[in-house]
């Protein structure tokens, strides 16, 4: 599972990457997961069913990461333009 | 004229060369700063542009768009130049009720799928301060991504979060109606259908 998260002047970066059925990599990711939340970004998680149908699911917590997820995308909250 | 005479001469000429402008030479050489420096090395104020960084964060974005929504929506995001979500709504035939354009840093619009009458604009953005030095925009791939992600995963909460305008506001509706156009022909079909649900066109 990887974490990113998108930038400016970047694009997506890396925030970390592990196995969440390694304990020791779940914590990594969950503390990383923590990190950007607590400073406010949004969090999706990038889905395909076995149709191939892509969706997304905006989650708040880790728990809700399904444990076979490729990736958590991070990106700034919304705000009325 | 002899050596020494010609000596004397230069001396004397210097003096009043001194006395004439020696105290604007002094002042002159007092306001030079003592650090100054002909090149910039060393000092870290001097930050030359990268003017490829924004490219290559483009790139970057394009590359996870790609990889996220699959290379149908990469490619029809390259040629048209913005993806489509349609609505969960869905009428009997299956056909979903409505859609929205969505234009990387520039309004969303919603759309009535089997009319292609224009609904509303969205305007939503994502700024981005955790770095003032690069601007607050998100990199155009980002962006749309970002709107399509919040458009699935939790409508109501982006829907939200925008500020709603009648169509037009910002955006010409001539020309989002062209590109329903071009989206229908884009997915050869007469009306953007159910098949995009996913952000594919």
């Amino acid at each position: 599972m990887k974490l990113v998260r998108m930038k400016s002047g970047h694009g997506d970066l890396l925030l970390a990457e592990g196995d969440p059925e390694v304990a020791e990599e779940e914590a990594e990711l969950i503390e990383a997961f923590r990190r950007q939340l607590d400073q406010g970004m949004w969090a999706a998680v990038p889905t395909q069913d076995a149709g191939g149908r892509r969706e997304a699911t905006m989650v708040r917590d880790f728990a809700e990461v399904p444990r076979d997820a490729e990736r958590v995308i991070f990106f700034p909250p919304a705000a009325g333009g | 004229m002899s050596i020494a005479a010609v000596a004397i001469l230069s001396i004397v000429g210097a003096g009043l060369v001194a006395v004439a402008f020696g105290p604007d030479l002094l002042a002159l050489a007092r306001r030079r700063p003592r650090g100054h420096r002909r090149t910039p090395t060393g000092d870290p104020s001097h930050h030359l542009p990268d003017p490829g960084r924004g490219l290559r964060a483009e790139r970057r974005a394009e590359q996870l768009l790609r990889e996220v929504l699959g290379e149908e929506s990469y490619e029809a995001y390259r040629a048209l130049g913005f993806l489509c979500s349609y609505g969960a709504s869905e009428g009997a035939d299956g056909i979903p009720s409505y859609g929205y354009l969505i234009y990387p840093h520039k309004p969303i619009v919603s759309f009535d799928v089997r009319t292609g009458e224009l609904l509303s604009e969205y305007c939503v953005n994502f700024p981005d301060r955790s770095e003032p030095e690069h601007g607050e925009r998100l990199p155009d791939a980002d962006d749309v991504l970002a709107k399509w992600m919040a458009l699935r995963g939790d409508e109501r909460g982006l829907i939200d979060a925008a500020n709603m305008h009648l169509p037009g506001r910002q955006l010409d509706p001539g020309h989002v109606r062209r590109d329903i156009v071009r989206l229908s022909e884009w997915t050869g079909r007469s009306t953007p259908a159910p098949q995009g649900r996913a952000g594919s066109p």
